[in-house]
């Protein structure tokens, strides 16, 4: 048994909104890993619960109207690896998230709440970050988008608006985000399954026609500081500029002025900034050798 | 004061309901109600395996999903793949051939995520296999030996000739 004040199950997105104003103290479970685990753990005990888990309606990858990718909120990774649209378009994204946990986590946990969790390791972010994913939150004054930059408060907190009844319903990916456009994750840690990110780098780039020029390049990490974050100063380095080994490595360099990794019982700040270069230089390598660029 | 809800569904392929405790976990419920205690209470945090069960084909660790999500689901643990004379199936017979049980507490666990991985028909290489199997722990066997049983069963199952 949880230790759980009450379970409010939502029947639609209308319905999880008025349940949500109508209980502001509850907390909104998805898949539950991250929300049942900390009840066990006395963390969220006691608490009110609104599932969401039973809204397929948030399920599922389409192309909209405008062609961004729309990811419903409570797609489970599993589901988003072997998406075709994602395949075909953002395939590093179904890749990152296919180092979440083990088989039976991917299978419960969702991109919603991946994000909704404002943790830096989280395998999604770093990803998302990197191709300015778009947040899609639905509450009483009706839908409201934000850049996913501006969703990440701080650690661990997200710009979701209780008193609005705000849940997040999708997250989008741009057509300028993805058009043409290809990228690499790398995770950092200790075991290869079942384990959190030391550090998560994701790179993308999309390559001049003749593929020589890196035409724009884009990097986000996970746990390179209290929220996932870009590094402005190593796109800077290679935007624009002709493919070369010299290149990579100056782009590797560049992210140190960008990242403020900590210490943790994971490891050192100094280890996480030494191989945040190497992960930058990889994942640029492998990003370009996917874009058929030559090195 | 307690909640309850009226849950239907479909388990080891029978319709069932039950009013269910809203704080139940589907192992709590799965384990007191329907006495099917292949389904193990090991970390109970989503962490080693022991309470994977089938719902609708994936694997699911039971103990961080909530009892009353049952509802409308088709869910199988491994009291499912015992025949009509309680004959054991091909994977559990391949568990024993190849020593991959010892104390047998992570046993069901693996042997319903083998079930998923045999369901997709797909022939996968030992790397692959390591990394479906990945969200179990077994503190007895080094895995080595859930491998070649995982693999030999998939082989047979295929027509590709064991070594
Ligand atoms: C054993 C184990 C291993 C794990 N390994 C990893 C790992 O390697 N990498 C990784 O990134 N994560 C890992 N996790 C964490 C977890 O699985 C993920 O963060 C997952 O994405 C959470 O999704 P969920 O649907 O289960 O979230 P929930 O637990 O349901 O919710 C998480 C948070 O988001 C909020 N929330 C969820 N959905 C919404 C929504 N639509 N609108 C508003 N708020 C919402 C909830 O209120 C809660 O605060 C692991 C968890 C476990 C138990
Ligand atoms: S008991 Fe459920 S995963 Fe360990
Ligand atoms: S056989 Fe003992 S835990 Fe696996």
């Amino acid at each position: 048994m949880y230790d759980m004040k009450a379970l409010y199950e939502a029947t639609s997105v209308e319905n999880a909104v008025e349940l949500r104003l109508e209980h502001p103290e509850a907390q909104i479970i998805a898949g539950g890993s991250d929300v049942l685990v900390q009840m066990r753990e006395g963390k969220r005990a006691g608490k009110e619960l609104i599932s969401i888990y039973g809204l397929d309606e948030l399920r599922g990858i389409t192309i909209d109207e405008n062609e961004n990718i729309r990811i419903g909120s409570l797609t489970s990774f599993s589901h988003i690896t072997r998406d075709p649209i994602i395949q075909k378009y953002i395939n590093v994204l179904g890749e990152a998230v296919d180092m979440v946990g083990g088989p039976q986590i991917r299978n419960i946990g969702t991109i919603g709440g991946n994000t909704c969790n404002g943790v830096t390791s989280a395998d999604s972010a770093s990803t998302l970050h990197a191709w300015e994913a778009i947040v899609e939150l639905t509450g009483k004054n009706g839908v409201r988008r934000l850049p996913i930059k501006d969703f990440y408060i701080r650690a661990g907190q997200v710009d979701i608006r209780v008193e609005d009844g705000e849940i997040q319903t999708a997250i989008l990916i741009p057509k300028a985000s993805y058009e043409n456009t290809f990228g690499h994750y790398i995770k950092y840690a200790m075991r290869n399954a079942m384990d959190i990110a030391t550090l998560g780098c994701s790179v993308n780039v999309r390559l001049s026609e003749d593929k020589k020029t890196i035409e724009r390049a884009r990097i986000a990490y996970g746990v390179a500081g209290p929220v996932p974050m870009r590094a402005p100063h190593a796109e800077a380095v290679a935007n624009g500029q002709p493919i070369s080994m010299e290149l990579i490595d100056r782009f590797g360099l560049a992210v140190l002025e960008d990242i403020n990794p900590r210490d943790s019982w994971r490891a050192s700040k100094a280890f996480r900034q030494h191989i945040a270069v190497e992960m930058a230089k990889r994942c640029l390598f492998e990003s370009i050798r996917l874009a058929g660029g030559e090195l | 004061m307690a909640q309850y809800k009226l849950v239907r569904f479909t388990l080891n392929g029978k319709e069932v309901e039950k009013m269910v405790d809203v704080r139940a976990s589907l192992t709590d419920m799965l384990r007191n109600d329907y006495h099917l205690t292949s389904v193990k209470k090991g970390c109970e945090v989503g962490e080693c395996g022991a309470c994977n069960v089938l719902i609708d084909g994936e694997a699911f660790n039971s103990c961080i999903y909530l009892a009353v999500w049952a509802d409308g689901k088709n869910i199988r643990t491994l009291e499912s793949l015992t025949g009509p004379d309680g004959e054991i199936s091909d994977i559990q017979q391949a568990f024993m051939e190849e020593s991959a049980i010892q104390c047998g507490f992570c046993t069901p666990g693996f042997i319903m995520t083998a079930v998923e991985i045999l369901e997709t028909k797909k022939l996968y290489t030992r790397d692959e296999l390591r990394k479906l199997l990945s969200g179990h722990l077994c503190r007895c066997t080094g895995y080595e030996n859930i491998l070649n049983a995982v693999e030999k069963t998939m082989k047979r199952r295929l027509g590709v000739p064991v070594e």
